[in-house]
């Protein structure tokens, strides 16, 4: 797709709304810039030229599923020479992990006539949970501009800011007034992972946690102030069984 | 006499939104098996919306797609608003619109110029064509991103925008936020045009359908709502889609196949063109004369030009509403949950999207259904591409798989969508 001297990226698809792998395209301003930095060596949504590994940098879309996919990933794990996980279908199982919870034979009979025709896991997992995942890019859907800091950073050899912060952070810097202090409106801002910009709070939304947990959330003293938004006890599961579902739960199961 | 068996084979199809693959065999020159496979792994998002509270669809059914996630929110939107008996304030109606003509202009300048256009230029990709078109690639560009941007400012973000909810939005835009945005849609709107004078001169394959088309239909063309239109048979409401459009499971896709009365039918751009091309724009509409489009497309190679079309007429309608903009006093209304069913419809960039929700006494979702474009065009693909086969047997293998990937990408195939899509295989015997 471009420059044959430049390092190679490789974008690569597994279970997911193919939105953060879109993110890569929606860089229309960068786009071409980017294409001059890098050899785009396999893109499938973009490009119908596929160039063989190794890469030297590949972006993993998408959750593992399948038993094709489990070997897929160790497969793009031994042609990469970094390999970033994009999104929370890739660094948490994406929504399709609400399965983990519960039956996948029941839920395949809610779809699909005939249930013998499709195979699947019982689980959707994140790549960490296959191979060595040396970047994760949360959000569902990830952040644009990260993403082109984080390809720069991986070009001029600096490590990716990845800042660890909580949304409740990013939103009191940008000078957004609070939507819980103000309005009551209950926010998960408090326990998320940063990189959004606070979105959900500049539109006068509580963040409802699609960039998934804040590296030591403090999820004892947030569940009370949801109770105290208005939040009932089924209300509160729910918020928190979406998009990052599988990592919600760790950290609300933390002692 | 020794049968002549030919075999070619696609792994994985490029340039789609999703996985998929194309199995045809061929005997004797005569296609056997015509098979769009599908292998996008399910993420089974109707299973799992039960329980879910009725306010919950919009965000969760956005992530069945990451390019057309306006188009879920709206139909869901749509159908738990059905549900509840509320229907939304013109004004919030046509906020509603504003966005959504935001993701046409996005995806339809995405599948023209990034996924399409290479096809007919003879290049693998966009960065390829960027070499000998880079003004061409860079208008594409710019329309892409004025389509993204009317998204960020009304939805909050271009991919699954955080803004909108059941019954309106969380915040509604002032007029002075709106005004750069129309700035930069009037270079749009030149940009939309010269790109249905660019593709004008492309070279299309001969080839005519005779599916039946199925689109919305209402006073302005059709986006966010509308009642049904189809180019045979009688009109159905929309609580009938189901008696008429049916989805059956077949063995080689995860993506179920939905027909129209027992046929297969088409919907997106083609369909909407077809029936409703009177109420394009005075200047849309002169866009598509001077393009050779008649009052009806049915060569799916010329659907590129429709979406132009289309684009145009979305350029020039979020100008119109941005002018009479008036800012909502409230930015949404009410929906209190009342139990029973909600249907729900909107045109998504490729198609007919139809969402129905059962709720519950406990404002729970007891029973969801989503029938996507992809899943209704499958059928018609599949019934072209045995045209495109048999019209391009004396072609070598790989002239004729190009060919066959080509007449999938006609139709703007979202597979993430439909999964509930292809690698070529063609056996030839």
């Amino acid at each position: 797709m471009s420059r044959r001297d430049a390092p190679s990226l490789a974008v690569w698809k597994f279970a997911s709304c193919d939105g953060c792998q879109l993110t890569v395209l929606d860089c229309e301003d960068e786009l071409l810039l980017l294409a001059e930095q890098v050899q785009i060596a396999t893109f499938a949504e973009a490009s119908s030229a596929m160039v063989g590994g190794p890469y030297d940098v590949s972006l993993v879309e998408g959750s593992i599923t399948t038993p094709h996919d489990e070997q897929r990933i160790r497969e793009i794990r031994e042609q990469s020479g970094v390999l970033v996980a994009i999104g929370a279908c890739a660094t948490a199982g994406g929504i399709q992990a609400l399965r983990n919870f519960a039956d996948v034979a029941e839920y395949t009979s809610v779809v699909y006539a005939h249930p013998e025709y499709i195979k699947t896991l019982a689980t959707s997992t994140p790549a960490s949970a296959h191979v060595t995942v040396d970047y994760e890019l949360r959000g569902c859907p990830i952040d644009r501009g990260q993403l082109l800091d984080t390809l720069a950073a991986l070009l001029v050899g600096r490590k990716p800011r990845l800042p660890a912060a909580t949304v409740c952070t990013e939103c009191k810097r940008s000078g957004v007034t609070c939507v819980t202090v103000a309005e009551g409106i209950a926010c998960l801002g408090p326990v998320t992972h940063a990189g959004c910009g606070a979105l959900c709070p500049k539109h006068h939304r509580g963040c409802y946690g699609c960039f998934g947990p804040a590296a030591t959330p403090n999820m004892g003293a947030m569940i009370p102030l949801l109770h105290r938004d208005g939040m009932s006890g089924d209300d509160v599961d729910r918020v928190f069984d979406t998009f990052n579902v599988t990592q919600f739960k760790t950290e609300r199961q933390r002692p | 006499m020794t049968d002549s068996v030919r075999s070619l084979r696609v792994g994985a199809l490029t340039r789609v939104e999703g996985e998929g693959a194309l199995n045809v065999e061929l005997r004797n020159g005569v296609p056997e098996v015509v098979e769009l496979n599908i292998y996008e792994p399910p993420r089974f998002f109707e299973a799992f919306l039960r329980g879910r509270a009725y306010t919950e669809p919009p965000d969760l059914t956005a992530r069945i797609c990451g390019i057309c996630p306006v188009a879920y929110q709206t139909s869901a939107c749509n159908a738990i608003e059905d549900a509840c008996g509320v229907s939304l304030p013109a004004e919030l109606v046509a906020l509603r619109r504003l966005l959504y003509c935001g993701e046409w202009i996005h995806s339809h300048a995405l599948h023209m110029y990034m996924l399409h256009a290479p096809d007919f230029l003879g290049a693998p990709d966009i960065i390829t064509v960027a070499r000998e078109h880079r003004d061409a690639v860079e208008r594409g560009l710019a329309l892409k991103k004025a389509g993204n941007r009317l998204q960020e400012v009304i939805g909050g973000r271009a991919i699954h925008p955080v803004n909108v909810r059941v019954g309106g939005f969380y915040s509604v835009p002032t007029p002075s936020d709106l005004k750069p945005l129309a700035q930069e849609l009037r270079r749009a709107l030149d940009d939309a045009l010269a790109t249905v004078e660019w593709f004008a001169g492309f070279d299309f394959p001969e080839l005519t359908v005779d599916h039946e088309m199925l689109a919305l239909s209402a006073t302005r063309y059709p986006l966010e709502d509308g009642r049904i239109a189809r180019s045979a048979g009688p009109e159905f409401g929309i609580a009938e889609f189901s008696e008429h459009v049916r989805e059956t499971h077949v063995a080689h896709s995860t993506a179920l196949h939905a027909t129209l009365d027992g046929r297969p039918h088409l919907t997106g751009p083609m369909a909407r063109y077809t029936l409703n091309h009177d109420r394009l724009s005075p200047l849309a509409r002169e866009a598509a004369v001077a393009a050779g489009l008649g009052a009806e497309c049915r060569n799916p190679f010329r659907s590129i030009l429709v979406r132009a079309v289309e684009t145009v007429y979305a350029v020039e309608e979020a100008l119109r509403i941005i002018e009479n903009y008036e800012r909502p006093a409230r930015a949404s209304v009410d929906v209190e949950a009342r139990p029973g069913v909600g249907h729900g419809w909107s045109e998504a960039p490729r198609g007919l999207l139809y969402h129905r929700y059962e709720i519950d006494a406990g404002g729970r979702i007891a029973g969801a259904l989503i029938v996507p474009p992809t899943s209704q065009n499958q059928a018609a693909i599949e019934s072209d591409l045995t045209k495109v086969i048999l019209a391009g047997v004396d072609l070598d293998d790989a002239a004729l798989t190009a060919m066959c990937e080509r007449a999938i990408r006609n139709y703007d195939p979202c597979i993430s969508c439909s999964t509930h899509f292809l690698t070529l295989t063609v056996n030839r015997r």
